[in-house]
């Protein structure tokens, strides 16, 4: 077991955790907060790839950078969406929003 | 082409002046109201002028052909057709015969016309017409002689179906454009044989293939029969005749221009020019001639009961045609040119006279209803009788000499059946002309009061061309045709025929016994006439009685309308309404509907998925990611 391995580990915990707040929890703003913590568990194991990996160092820290740039964005929109949403339902709870449907 | 430059700017013009005659006159005719003939007028005199001179041309040089290839027409590949002109002296005949009678028609139409509606329209069409009928004659190659024809079925067309407004003519437009089509049909498919044999449309290069025998035997009988189908259709030959008697419904010039003096002769003409491919074919001889005479006897028989005047003269018109026919499948060439060219004369005439007989009658056309005009219309008498004469084949009338060289033609070529039939028509012939004759001018005027207080001559722009075309319908012959069998004409013509059949004519022979037998069934046929419809007036109707069958068979033009109407139009529209019916309402309507449906249901199944909920769509995506990396990892994992 390398030290790789570790970090990618803690990396995919990250993620798992992340990837279980967005599809379970009911609070929306939870829901961004997850989405939040699966897009750092990207980043981490992209960092840590760059850091063992020789020749690839560049490339992944410049993803990482561009994902933190991105994810900075969708959270900009992704919050006003929510703030939208609250002032026209009164209401966080993502299962309500559910109007569009068959 | 030193020499011959003023009769390309003839030929030129001959086609260019009726084409500027139509547009113009399309153009600004309506505007010119009541002078819109003035303009088509002048182009086709000039033309008549011009064609003479194509004709003195060919007088002049009857044993050149000048060809002349304007300007490429059609280029494509191997394919290759100029825009070309030809004149020998059989184009020579049919300039004249064309140039003349379209000529005195224009003038005679002022009259006629007067007043209608549409008279700028109908100077427009005649001179189209004319342009087209030109194209046709002047032709050098198939394809251009082809665009004539189907120029001069459009017009035709256009002019049968000139008063539109009326249901019948515009029927009878449409019946005679569609039964065109069949033999058009023919006749584009005999000219795809004619270039997969032979490379090229152009008549010289044709013929020259035909005589080099680079065509076989088989090929040749079929591009004949090909040929003669749509020939068949154009001159109104049996079975495709039935659109002719129906077109007597366009105005009476038109009948007399169209339908009795050019178009109708452009089949003729189109067999006659394919000489070179037809002699090498004894069964498309054969063909002809046999069309020819079944044609002939048949229109002569509905004839005989036909009531309407102008119906009469078109069924002779077909009998006509149909001798024609037989004189060219007998290889009598220029016999049945000879006749193409008298009968344009003295039929246009009759066609005339019979609107003329119209004209005073109020627009009656029904025989039972004229009676006496005699002195009561005398110029139109006159000539009609002329007409007439020369129809039935009167000594010394253009007719006679023409027809006899025909009949007599068969018996020296040894087909007895074929003369016997063709006394037979000739017998016919001469008593339902002469019931015309002694039901429209002779007896006691049958008409209303009303109408018979306004039997009036026509005016002089309707009775001067008649008189024109009566010297050509009674003196043609004794120019032309005498002596039988070796008169003018058939010195003219033997350059184009050149290898005519040559029967010395000896008046105390078989010559003179064959003209003699046929002028009297002529004298004998008007005799029975007179005798049926001036002295006995009651035995036609007694005749009627004792033969119910026969008697309704020709009034009833042998059912062939009938039998048309059930079999090829029935089924069409059978099937059109099948098609309709079963192919777009259940096939198409239902394939496009069956997709929409098909849609629709996928759609009912998959809805329930759409639950509305985000985060259920998030594990959809979740899920997918899971596989695709699945799939990632066992395609390249390692």
């Amino acid at each position: 077991m390398n030290a790789l391995f570790w970090w990618l580990l803690v990396a995919f915990l990250l993620f798992s955790i992340g990837a279980f707040g967005v599809l379970a929890r009911r609070n929306v703003i939870l829901v961004v907060m997850s989405l939040e913590l699966m897009l750092n568990a990207v980043n981490l194991a992209l960092v840590a790839t760059a850091n063992f990996r020789a020749g690839a160092e560049g490339a992944g820290v410049l993803f990482a950078l561009f994902i933190i740039v991105i994810a900075a964005a969708e959270v900009a929109i992704g919050l006003a969406i929510v703030i939208a949403n609250y002032r026209n339902r009164r209401t966080v709870q993502v299962d309500t929003y559910d109007e569009l449907k068959g | 082409m030193e020499g011959t430059a003023y009769l390309q700017i003839a030929v030129a013009l001959i086609t260019l002046l009726p084409l500027l005659g139509f547009i113009v006159t399309l153009l600004f005719g309506k505007r010119m109201g009541r002078q819109a003939h003035i303009f088509p007028v002048a182009m086709v005199t000039v033309t008549a002028a011009l064609s003479i001179y194509g004709f003195v041309w060919a007088f002049g040089h009857r044993d050149e052909t000048f060809v002349w290839n304007a300007f490429d027409w059609i280029t494509a590949g191997q394919f290759h057709v100029p825009w070309g002109y030809q004149v020998d002296t059989l184009t020579g005949i049919m300039l004249l015969v064309v140039g003349i009678i379209g000529c005195v028609v224009h003038y005679y139409s002022i009259g006629y016309m007067h007043g209608d509606e549409g008279y700028y329209r109908f100077f427009a069409y005649l001179n189209l017409f004319m342009f087209a009928m030109f194209v046709l004659i002047l032709a050098d190659s198939y394809l251009l002689l082809f665009l004539g024809w189907e120029g001069v079925g459009l017009c035709s067309y256009l002019l049968i179906a000139f008063w539109f407004r009326k249901k019948s003519a515009s029927q009878a437009g449409k019946k005679a454009f569609i039964v065109n089509r069949i033999g058009d049909f023919g006749f584009t498919l005999a000219m795809f044989l004619i270039f997969v044999v032979t490379g090229t449309l152009e008549f010289t290069g044709v013929f020259a293939a035909a005589e080099k025998g680079d065509i076989s035997a088989g090929i040749t009988t079929w591009i004949c029969l090909l040929l003669l189908t749509g020939a068949l259709g154009k001159s109104a030959q049996f079975p495709l005749h039935v659109w002719l008697p129906d077109a007597m419904e366009g105005p009476t010039p038109v009948s007399a221009l169209i339908h009795a003096a050019t178009m109708v002769n452009a089949g003729v003409y189109m067999v006659a020019r394919s000489y070179p491919l037809f002699v090498q074919s004894e069964t498309a001889m054969t063909v002809v001639m046999a069309v020819g005479i079944f044609t002939a006897i048949l229109a002569s028989y509905i004839a005989i009961t036909q009531n309407d005047i102008k119906k009469v003269i078109a069924y002779s018109t077909i009998s006509s045609l149909g001798f024609m026919f037989v004189a060219l499948g007998a290889g009598a060439w220029v016999a049945g040119i000879f006749y193409l060219f008298a009968h344009g004369f003295f039929k246009g005439l009759l066609f005339l006279c019979s609107g003329s007989v119209i004209h005073a009658m109020g627009g009656e056309q029904d025989m039972r209803k004229m009676g006496g005009l005699r002195t009561k219309i005398p110029v139109t008498f006159w000539t009609m009788l002329v007409g007439a004469l020369s129809m039935v084949g009167m000594i010394p009338f253009a007719g006679f000499w023409a027809k006899d060289e025909i009949v007599g033609a068969t018996f020296i070529a040894g087909e007895y059946v074929v003369w016997v039939v063709a006394m037979v028509t000739v017998l016919l012939t001469a008593i339902y002309m002469g019931r015309l004759i002694f039901m429209t001018f002779w007896g006691e005027t049958r008409a209303d009061a009303e109408v018979q207080a306004h039997i009036h001559e026509s005016p002089p722009s309707m009775t001067v061309p008649l008189v024109i075309l009566a010297v050509p319908a009674a003196l043609l012959g004794l120019v032309v045709g005498l002596p039988p069998e070796g008169g003018w004409i058939h010195g003219f013509l033997e350059p184009v025929f050149y290898h005519p059949h040559h029967a010395e004519f000896r008046l105390l022979g078989e010559g003179g016994a064959l003209m003699l037998a046929s002028l009297l069934t002529v004298i004998v046929g008007l005799l029975i006439a007179w005798w049926l419809y001036v002295r006995q007036t009651e035995v036609p109707a007694r005749i009627a009685d004792r033969v119910p069958w026969a008697y309704r068979a020709s009034l009833n033009k042998v059912y062939l309308d009938d039998i048309y109407a059930v079999v090829p139009v029935g089924a069409t529209l059978g099937f059109a309404q099948w098609l309709w019916d079963v192919v777009d309402v259940k096939v198409i309507d239902g394939v496009v509907n069956g997709v929409a449906w098909l849609w629709g249901r996928i759609g009912d199944g998959l809805r329930p998925i759409q639950t509305g909920r985000v985060q259920s769509y998030a594990l959809y995506m979740f899920g997918g990611m899971v596989v695709l990396v699945a799939v990632f990892a066992w395609v390249w994992g390692s």
